[in-house]
């Protein structure tokens, strides 16, 4: 890991701090056991195109509307995360990540550590040739919430908690 | 406007602060703070907001290409784009969609341009059921309210009047009551209807020709459901929320939450392409998973111009059309937060940028209607993330209003009293007096005391009420005989320009000049004793008091005579030091939009407020002792002036008290509420104290109820002083080494 990479890692804890949004670490062989921590039955999510890593078998990975509208958890990759923010960028795809990644109660974003970018230009300089593609995504920043009812609540229309586990690839945890 | 107008303003104003002026000011106190503290985080902050202003000016520049990239894009991936000339356009082309559709529900995410339509409307008469699933949106929707606030439109009802509300109308199992029992009940009542909708709406905050790229900015997720939920997806967004490039989103998603709710980031920030690759929730297809089904979405694009393209050619209100709607202005501003946007707004949008935008796209009528309440405080210009010069647009509104309608029916019996350069139109008297206020205060000077007197009888009282709506509960400022001009003329210079280290010409404004000659003795005093040699010329009145009401001629022909003036002093190599800081502000800022460029610019380099130039003699080591120090002095509560403010000369005083070793407390409210003439208005005398309030309440709080109440404006002191009662005095005034100020 680069002296620069740790710094906006650290940031893009900090960031997530800030927002009370819990952060795990974790390695492609490590991954489900870690997930199985965080996450509550029944769970949903979409495919992860990260290599080494799949969606454990207790998650459903070809969800309905109908499961979609009783899972408690779900589990979406994330193509970017930025530091200075505590953002991960969540991409629209078929399979429905959009949904997905917003109706259970808990969102868990996994993210790449090579992922990380700085700061927001950045992040949307490699967002742009994607939705000049056609593609669509989400800067998604802490669990929905709204203070419309008189105070902030968490959880209005989407999910009340975001847990982002980010991937380090095998050998570089020191 | 008539006596009995203004009672009816005055009414209405106070019914507003009454019913909804706590929860208003509540909220709009939160997102303004939250906004000083989330851009104090940025690292260039002014850089950034210069970025986002130069993308808007581009893109505005050229906007029809914009448009014809945008349309092409869009159709390229796979959408439908419609122009539509005005808002019956709209709402004909987004019925037959959903006619087309046979939508029965529509759900809509929060768009201001779609309450602009009033598309709501629209579809309930061909019987679509349309839900506002915005948390905020669907109260007023249930208490069938406008919006007060262009970003939280529900500001203005507190959660016991939602939890009534909601009990009232759904009469759910258990009473409820607090904001996180409100906010589930909401979402579940919601998601039901979203579940079954058949088309969703949506505005758009930016979007990208390049791409073809919404981005909305929201925090609940409906806007996120609304779009992916249903197979069709309606986004109607005005022309100028088009920006060239995916690339250019970025400063405008680092400010717009920073400056409107003041949030680093809301949480949710969709750049959606539609139409969108994710899958239908289809309710009616439960069992089948998302990734199996092959959807044909349906986009429409409705773009609007309702004005805007009359906007664009219209030099005044073209920067109207850089706004991104984020209500910087309106949490910012000292009236918006008293009374919100049923009294501030027209008849969409509210806050000091609703002038700009009613006018534009409603006409000026509905923009005559709030247009009132922007006092030119200036207190928005900095906040505002694309540094639109509000107050400006409000001022040049203002005229246009004064110069329409019927001739002025007082003009024969006042003229000698308002001789302003406005030809036509129908400027009522309170405007003509307060914009001539020179005039008056000449001959109130030149009969004092007896005009003092006369000002100040019972039935001169009610006459000034009733015919020029001047508040008989504010006291009038009594003139003095002997001017600042012709005391210093008497008197002359006690320093030297031989023994000089510098010499400057004090500007004597009409206030000082006429009102509060004490002010101007204590500034030639002080600029004495750090051997400045003073001179103090007649000079004519800044135009700050026409401009204030809209009169544009008026204060243009001023601002020619007090160039005219200093012209010579500034090529010899005098500084213009003014005491009233809404005077420098017209030098520093107005006078770039009334004088040749390189007039401006001299001025504005030769000019410098009193303390502002005491601390660059103090600087360049003038000796502070020979000033009043803090060592004898009183302690302070100090409130600087809002203008003051914006041109960041502010610090200067504080900065001199320090050195002084003064004991400063400092209020920190955005205006005290008086500006200039607007306190002495009948129908916003109320207001103006409401606003003053939440300075008074600061300055009687036990840690500065003691303190010598200091204030840097004149209608500052005044207002401070009604509404504690106790004396207030001029920065000036306390270093004057002859000041027994306690």
């Amino acid at each position: 890991m680069s002296a620069e990479t740790g710094a906006i890692r650290r940031r893009f804890e900090a960031s997530l701090a800030d927002l009370d949004v819990p952060v795990t670490s974790t390695t492609p062989a490590a991954f489900e056991s870690t997930l199985e921590t965080i996450a509550s039955d029944p769970t949903v999510g979409t495919t992860l195109p990260f290599e080494g890593v799949s969606l454990p078998e207790w998650v459903d990975d070809e969800p309905t509307p109908a499961t979609l509208e009783r899972a408690t958890t779900s589990v979406t990759a994330a193509s970017l995360g930025i530091a200075d923010y505590g953002s991960v960028v969540l991409p629209s795809t078929p399979d429905g990540s959009e949904q997905v990644s917003l109706f259970p109660d808990l969102h868990v974003p996994v993210l790449r550590e090579a992922d990380l970018v700085a700061d927001m230009p950045t992040a949307i300089e490699r967002l742009g040739p994607h939705l000049r593609d056609g593609e669509s995504a989400i800067v998604a920043t802490g669990p929905s919430a709204t203070a419309d009812m008189g105070a902030l609540v968490k959880g209005a229309h989407g999910p009340k908690d975001v847990h982002v586990l980010v991937l380090e690839s095998e050998g570089d945890d020191e | 406007m008539s006596g009995n107008a203004r009672e009816q303003k005055a009414d209405h104003i106070r019914h507003l602060l009454e019913t909804e002026g706590d929860a208003v000011e509540a909220n709009t106190l939160g997102f303004n703070d939250g906004r000083y503290e989330s851009v104090a985080d940025l690292e260039d902050y002014e850089g950034l907001k210069s970025e986002a202003r130069a993308i808007k000016e581009d893109a505005i520049e050229r906007l029809p290409a914009l448009i014809d990239e945008l349309t092409e894009t869009v159709e390229a991936n796979g959408g439908t784009v419609y122009i539509a000339d005005d808002a019956a356009d709209a709402n004909r082309y987004i019925r037959e969609v959903a006619s087309e559709k046979e939508a029965e529900r529509l759900v809509k995410s929060k768009s201001m341009t779609s309450e602009e339509l009033e598309v709501n409307e629209a579809l309930e008469a061909d019987g679509v059921d349309v839900v506002e699933t915005d948390l905020g949106e669907w109260v007023l929707q249930v208490a069938d309210e406008a919006p007060s606030h262009i970003v939280a439109p529900a500001i203005h009802k507190s959660r016991e009047e939602i939890a009534r509300l909601f009990n009232e109308q759904f009469d759910p199992d258990e009473p409820l009551e607090t904001a996180e029992e409100l906010t589930m009940f909401a979402r579940d009542r919601l998601g039901e209807l979203i579940r079954e909708a058949d088309v969703g709406m949506t505005g758009a905050n930016f979007i990208t020709a390049d791409s073809g790229s919404l981005m909305l900015v929201t925090s609940e997720g409906n806007a996120r459901k609304s779009a992916v939920v249903p197979d069709t997806h309606v986004a109607v967004a005005g022309v100028e929320k088009i920006v060239p490039s995916v690339e250019d989103l970025a400063p405008f998603i680092e400010l717009i939450g920073r400056s409107g709710t003041g949030q680093d980031i809301t949480s949710y920030i969709s750049l959606l392409t539609p139409p969108v690759d994710s899958p239908v929730v289809d309710i009616d297809d439960p069992d089948v998973a998302f990734a199996d089904r092959d959807d044909d979405r349906d986009f429409h694009l409705v773009l609007i111009d309702n004005g805007r393209m009359a906007m664009r050619e219209d030099d005044q209100l073209k920067e109207t059309l850089y706004c991104i709607r984020c209500s910087a202005c309106a949490n910012t501003c000292g009236n918006f937060q008293s009374v919100g946007g049923h009294a501030f707004g027209g008849e969409t949008y509210t806050g000091g940028i609703a002038t700009g935008w009613e006018a534009g796209v409603h006409g000026q009528d509905s923009a005559a209607e709030f247009n009132d309440l922007c006092t030119g405080c200036s207190r928005c210009v900095e906040a505002c993330p694309v540094e639109i010069d509000i107050p400006w647009i409000n001022t040049v509104v203002r005229d246009r209003i004064n110069r329409d309608g019927d001739a002025g029916r007082f003009e024969f019996v006042y003229d000698e009293l308002v001789p302003d350069e406005e030809a036509t139109g129908s400027i009522g008297l309170q405007k003509r007096l307060f914009g001539n206020y020179e005039t008056l205060a000449k001959l109130g000077s030149a009969t004092a005391p007896l005009s003092n007197w006369t000002a100040g009888l019972e039935p001169v009282r009610s006459l000034l009420e009733r015919t020029a709506g001047i508040d008989r509960r504010r006291a009038l400022p009594a003139f003095e005989r002997e001017t600042l001009v012709d005391w210093f003329e008497a008197r002359g210079p006690r320093v030297s320009a031989a023994d000089a280290e510098r010499e400057a010409v004090l500007y004597p404004d009409t206030y000082t000049n006429y009102i509060d000659v004490d002010r101007g003795k204590a500034a030639v005093r002080v600029l004495e004793a750090m051997d400045v040699h003073v001179r103090i010329p007649a000079v004519s009145e800044s135009g700050r008091a026409p401009l204030s009401q809209g009169m544009i001629a008026t204060a243009d022909a001023k601002a020619s005579r007090v160039y005219a003036a200093l012209a010579e002093h500034l090529d010899a190599g005098r500084d213009i030091v003014v005491i009233e800081p809404s005077d420098l502000a017209m030098f520093h800022r107005e006078y770039e939009k009334l004088l040749p460029e390189a007039s401006f610019e001299r001025l504005r380099a030769g000019s410098y407020e009193v303390i502002e130039y005491v601390y660059g003699c103090l600087e360049n080591g003038a000796n502070g002792a020979r000033l009043r120090t803090g060592d004898g002095g009183p302690a302070i509560a100090y409130h600087s002036h809002c203008q003051q403010r914006t041109m960041g000369v502010d610090r200067y005083t504080r900065a001199v008290f320090e050195a002084l070793n003064y004991d400063v407390l400092e209020s920190d409210v955005e205006c005290c509420g008086m500006a200039g003439s607007f306190g002495y208005k009948q129908e916003y005398y109320e207001l103006s104290m409401d606003v003053g309030d939440r300075l008074a309440e600061q300055f009687s709080a036990p840690e500065a109820k003691n303190r010598l109440v200091v204030a840097s404006g004149t209608s500052c002191e005044d207002q401070l002083e009604d509404l504690l009662e106790r004396d207030a005095s001029h920065p000036v005034e306390v270093l004057d080494p002859r000041s027994r100020l306690r």
